[in-house]
């Protein structure tokens, strides 16, 4: 029963030479490089790794935002960058993002209600009288009061900004929706609102979602699987519960050693190390992770790992453990 | 180990339209050499403000400084002229801001920022001044340091300029660094390198800290006090091993239960612990305690007096009536 909602196939993205990199550095960042992944109807995939490593740039292919250098994205079996006219307006319907920056990501000119409003305007739904009630159902449900309707981005507190956001991405009952960082910005309290939100949403309209975030804790509240990134690849994919148990590749445990825990007690021994620009190793025949690899074999610089069931749907690309 | 800064009955306030917001309310507080204090509360309770009132560097008007005092190694800050606290600012007491693209000047290259500020405060030719540039990049983990000092801050992503601005708040090495929300662009990985650099700065020059941040999980592993703020007010202070065993003010508890936990249970249907309702507006503070809207604990008295910051148990104070005997 569970189905293939989006089935990304080996898709790139090679960004050319940046101005501020021409020096000597290198031709071109392979921001996302050869990244195969399924994402099932109703589920939340988290998708993790540090700064840099391509999350936000496979975000925007498969909002078709972008062009991918290789590589195809499927939408219920459809070829996204194939789509034109009204398939491709259908695609925008049914797909929705969310921005990190509750404060960047909005109109300063526009009044809550238009903002919320404005997709249906676009997509010529309903009567003028019809749009406004979508709208105030919709803020009621994000928690929004009708009275906010004509109020000002700046007249909001960072959280309230962000439900206005979300309200954007669900007024047209989207099948798919790309969070990017959606609660980085936001304290503890105002977090905890947005993300019981979140799982209120996906049960009522069977959202399905995809969960971009370098909070490890949060990914792990959020997501039923979770995709580890590196360098523009996937290299570890399991379960949630698996995937934070038995940690298979060494970048993964890297990750969770560095979490900072809410207990003063347990500070931690962390993996610290310099820092790469990314994508530089890929494709040279050895694992790109191995220059800082603390449990490398001979044979990571002889071939390159690919990922690859170890059972149960557990994948990773490493040659090392079993 | 003696003490560093104490703060005094501060307060600061903003005139607008709509009237006085009361962003720092009575603050006594104090940080005693190396020593890190966490600063913590909702968005708006006035921890930035907190921090630039010690720098002195709170745009006036609208805000003013309307009370108090802030000891530095006994001096009062407030007291000096404006001379005087430009060669304190930046060399004895500096500032990670919050948000590095409004402090970086957009048309000078990092170097010269980072420069500038070494030949002023430490009076070094520009080649050594250049090297230390150099040196403090590659400790707060920038990938080319070489490419980094040429570049303008518009050419770099938001965590690079976020450890510009804590190379620049190093470069002198302060005896007290204010560090707004230092790591919140940074994943968990550079932001363990930022902490382990902070700490480190703290054991071999004896910096103290004041770090502001929403992320209980920094504090915990960075702090060793915390203070809690909530409409500009100190509700809750303590040793971090003590607010994280027994945090007594409800909006500490409420803090607490909304963090996501590594070993939380799991689920689809597990939802996060939340305090109910917003913080109010600072023009317009109930009478009583300021938190009472959103408190399940809330009594007859609440509504009418305002609770004082009291010691409860050694090291640990709090502002709130449950705990007055
Ligand atoms: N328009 C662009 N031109 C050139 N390089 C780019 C462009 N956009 C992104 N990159 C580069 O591609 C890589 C991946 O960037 P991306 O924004 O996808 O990272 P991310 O994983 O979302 O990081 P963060 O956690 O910081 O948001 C980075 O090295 C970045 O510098
Ligand atoms: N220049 C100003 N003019 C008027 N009000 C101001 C000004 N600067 C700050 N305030 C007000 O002072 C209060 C405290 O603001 P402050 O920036 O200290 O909050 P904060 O605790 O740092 O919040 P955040 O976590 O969002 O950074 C806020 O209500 C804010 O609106
Ligand atoms: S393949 Fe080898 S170098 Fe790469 S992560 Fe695994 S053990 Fe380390
Ligand atoms: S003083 Fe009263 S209302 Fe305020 S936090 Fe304490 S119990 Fe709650
Ligand atoms: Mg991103
Ligand atoms: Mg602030």
């Amino acid at each position: 029963m569970t189905m293939i909602l989006v089935d990304i196939q080996g898709i790139k993205k090679y960004y050319g030479a940046r101005a501020e990199l021409l020096a000597k550095e290198q031709a071109s960042v392979k921001a996302v490089d050869g990244v195969s992944l399924q994402v099932y109807s109703g589920e939340t995939l988290g998708l993790v790794g540090e700064s840099g490593c391509g999350k936000s740039t496979l975000a925007r292919l498969i909002m078709r935002l972008d062009l991918p250098t290789a590589g195809r994205i499927f939408f219920e079996g459809e070829d996204i960058f194939k789509l034109s006219g009204k398939d491709l307006k259908g695609y925008r319907r049914k797909v929705q993002i969310i921005f990190q920056d509750p404060y960047a990501s909005l109109n300063p000119r526009r009044t809550a209600g238009s903002t919320i409003g404005e997709p249906l305007l676009i997509n010529q739904m309903y009567d003028r009288e019809g749009r406004a009630l979508e709208t105030a159902r919709i803020m009621d449900i994000v928690g929004l009061t009708k009275e906010q309707k004509d109020r000002y981005p700046h007249e909001f507190s960072g959280g309230q900004r962000q439900r206005i956001g979300i309200a954007r991405a669900i007024i047209l009952k989207p099948q798919l929706i790309v969070a990017d960082e959606p609660v980085s910005a936001l304290d503890v309290s105002i977090q905890a609102q947005i993300l019981n939100l979140l799982k209120e949403l996906q049960k009522e309209f069977n959202l399905t979602y995809i969960f971009i975030s370098h909070d490890l804790s949060v990914v792990r509240h959020v997501s039923d699987r979770i995709a580890v990134m590196h360098f523009g690849r996937i290299v570890e994919l399991a379960e949630n519960r698996e995937l934070y148990e038995h940690p298979l590749h060494p970048y993964t445990v890297e990750l969770l050693s560095a979490v900072p825990a809410p207990d003063p007690g347990r500070k931690k021994e962390r993996v610290i190390r310099e820092r790469e620009i990314a994508g530089a190793t890929n494709g040279q025949g050895k694992c790109p992770f191995h220059p800082r690899c603390p449990v490398r074999v001979e044979v990571c610089e002889k071939d390159e790992p690919e990922l690859i069931d170890r059972g149960g749907g557990h994948f990773v690309a490493c040659h090392g453990g079993a | 180990m003696g003490m560093l800064l104490e703060i005094k009955n501060l307060s600061t306030h903003f005139h607008t339209d709509f009237g006085v917001i009361k962003a720092v309310d009575r603050v006594d507080l104090s940080i005693d050499e190396g020593d890190t204090l966490g600063v913590v509360g909702e968005s708006g309770c006035g921890k930035t403000v907190l921090a630039l009132s010690i720098m002195r560097l709170i745009p006036s008007p609208p805000g003013k400084i309307v009370s108090g005092n802030v000891f530095f190694n006994g001096v009062d800050l407030l007291s000096l002229d404006s001379a005087e606290m430009r060669k304190i600012r930046g060399k004895d007491i500096s500032m990670v801001f919050q948000e590095p693209m409004t402090s970086l000047n957009p048309v000078l290259r990092i170097g010269d920022q980072i420069t500038e500020i070494i030949a002023l405060h430490l009076g070094l030719g520009q080649k050594e001044a250049m090297a230390r540039a150099m040196e403090m990049l590659s400790l707060v983990g920038m990938p080319s340091p070489g490419t980094a000092i040429r570049n303008y801050p518009h050419q770099m992503s938001g965590g690079m300029r976020q450890r510009v601005m804590i190379a620049m708040a190093l470069c002198c090495g302060p005896k007290l660094m204010l560090a707004d929300e230092p790591t919140t662009a940074l994943d968990v990985t550079i932001q363990a390198q930022i902490l382990e650099l902070i700490g480190r700065l703290k054991h071999d020059i004896g910096t103290s800290v004041i770090l502001i941040t929403h992320d209980l999980g920094v504090i915990a592993e960075a702090a060793e006090h915390v203070a809690v703020m909530y409409t500009g007010q100190i509700v809750e202070y303590a040793s971090v091993e003590n607010l994280f065993a027994t945090p007594l003010h409800p909006y500490t508890v409420g803090l607490m239960e909304s963090i996501p936990k590594m070993d939380a249970p799991w689920g689809r249907d597990v939802h996060l612990k939340v305090i109910p309702g917003a913080v109010p507006s600072l023009d317009d503070l109930p009478k009583g305690c300021t938190f009472q809207d959103r408190c399940a604990h809330k009594m007859q008295i609440c509504r009418e007096e305002e609770p004082q910051l009291k010691e409860y148990m050694p090291k640990h104070r709090v502002h709130c009536w449950l705990y007055e005997k």
